[in-house]
Parts: structure tokens; C-alpha cells; sequence
């Protein structure tokens, strides 16, 4: 089977966020996903896309279909040359206060998803990869 | 994209178009609070039916519409929220704790119809 074609939007802009996730919800219909599902994604990717703006400036979300053994799903890329995190564990804990500081919002992009993977590297940038499944 | 300010009598009505940006939601906030010193008015409607996706950014934002306008003396609704869009705020951990909210715009107006009567 050929690849599935890739969309990339390049992240500048707050006006990116919503190209990207505007996509992102675009293939997620094109893929079958549902509408609530498909809500779901276009807010991760608001999510991580929002982190590339704030923290690294510039970045790209990449978009593509994916297939396992038995099902379809999205993969989205979001990757960034920005300052990383350096503490990955800290940042992956829940952060919500009643201030309504929400930190990185990762914990809640790992709960919108599937799987989350995510690599960092002080001062080389981050990069988050997050699948979801088609059920 | 502006998002348009009606007035209806003593209430401010602002209707999302569809995605917002981060501009557009600033702008209505500091558009909003203008408004409501400038009219008098004594609450605000945010109808977000149309808006497609509410992250940490667009629901800080309306928590600090509310709490701005509250500071004046006003009320605030968020009224139309959907719900895919609810299911997606609560696994994001995101609330409106604080911000009065309705199903849509008829139930928002008279909840605050109901307020005033009993202030009145």
C-alpha cells in the first residue's frame, strides 16, 4: 500500500492554530472518525499547536492517516526547534489549578488521544506524536 | 474575524461566527467590557454554538470575560456550548467554574429575565 500523504501547516501564528486544527478535523472526517471524535482531535491539535506558539515561536503540526493490523486511525505530529522541556515527567502532570494556570495542557492531549509519545531535548526542541484509533 | 456586539435592552449579545483566533477573542473581551461601561448594561450573552473547538485559550478567555464584566456589576452567560465541545473540555480538565451557562440562547435570556426580576 502507497503512503498515505502527509498535510503539514507550518505554526507561526495564532492564525495557524486554526488552519491546523481545521485540517485535523477535515481528515479526521474524511477518515470516518465522528464528529465528537473528530472535536476531540481538532482540540489536541489546538492544544499543540498553542505550545509550539507560546514556547518555541515557530513549528509544524504533520498530519497523515494511519492503519494497524485491523483498524485506521490519525497520527499528528507536532514538532518544534524550541528551548524542550527539561523535565518531561513534571510536565506530564496534571497542572490544573484553581488559578486556571494549565501549564502545557499535555496531560489533557494524552487523555483527548490514544497513544502520546513525546521527545525533548533541552535547547534542540520537542516533538509530540499522538495517534488516535478509529473504534 | 470580528465577533459582532448586539444590544437587546439592558443585554450585550455577542454570537462566535466560527474558529476564532487568539486576536479575535482578545479583542472581544476588551470589545465586551467597552460595551458594557459604555451601554450600562447590566449582562452579556456569549452564544459560542458555532465555535468548533474550546481550548485552554478560548475558555480562559471567557472565564476572564465573566469575572471582568462581574467586576462592573454585570452578569455573564455562556450559552450554546456543544456537545462534543463539552466532552472535549472535561477530558482537557477545562471549566467555566464561576460562569453561568445555558443551553442556548432563548434559555440564557431568560435566566437572566428570572435574575432580574428577582433583583428588581
Amino acid at each position: 500500500m502507497a503512503a498515505a500523504p502527509e498535510i503539514q501547516v507550518a505554526i507561526y501564528s495564532d492564525q495557524d492554530i486554526v488552519l491546523a486544527r481545521q485540517r485535523g478535523r477535515t481528515l479526521a472526517m474524511e477518515l470516518g472518525f465522528s464528529a465528537g471524535d473528530a472535536t476531540l482531535i481538532a482540540t489536541a491539535i489546538s492544544e499543540l499547536a498553542r505550545n509550539i506558539v507560546t514556547y518555541a515561536r515557530r513549528g509544524a503540526i504533520r498530519l497523515r492517516s494511519i492503519h494497524g493490523s485491523s483498524r485506521k486511525g490519525i497520527l499528528v505530529v507536532a514538532s518544534d526547534n524550541g528551548p524542550g522541556i527539561p523535565d518531561i515527567r513534571q510536565a506530564m502532570r496534571d497542572g490544573f489549578s484553581t488559578s486556571g494556570s494549565l501549564g502545557l495542557g499535555l496531560p489533557g492531549v494524552r487523555r483527548l488521544m490514544d497513544e502520546f509519545e513525546i521527545t525533548s531535548q533541552p535547547g534542540q526542541g520537542t516533538t509530540v506524536a499522538v495517534k488516535k484509533w478509529k473504534p | 474575524m470580528e465577533v459582532p456586539i448586539l444590544k437587546q435592552g439592558e443585554v450585550l449579545i455577542a454570537t462566535f461566527q466560527a474558529a476564532l483566533s487568539d486576536a479575535d477573542l482578545n479583542q472581544l473581551r476588551s470589545g465586551l467590557v467597552r460595551q458594557v461601561v459604555k451601554l450600562r448594561s447590566r449582562a452579556v450573552i456569549v452564544d459560542v454554538t458555532a465555535m468548533d473547538v474550546m481550548d485552554s485559550f478560548a475558555s480562559r478567555t471567557l472565564r476572564e470575560i465573566a469575572h471582568m464584566i462581574r467586576l462592573r456589576g454585570a452578569e455573564t452567560v455562556i450559552v450554546g456550548i456543544q456537545p462534543e465541545v463539552a466532552f472535549a473540555m472535561v477530558q482537557l480538565g477545562l471549566t467555566l467554574e464561576g460562569v453561568a451557562t445555558a443551553l442556548d440562547l432563548e434559555e440564557g435570556l431568560a435566566y437572566l429575565t428570572q435574575k432580574f426580576k428577582n433583583i428588581d
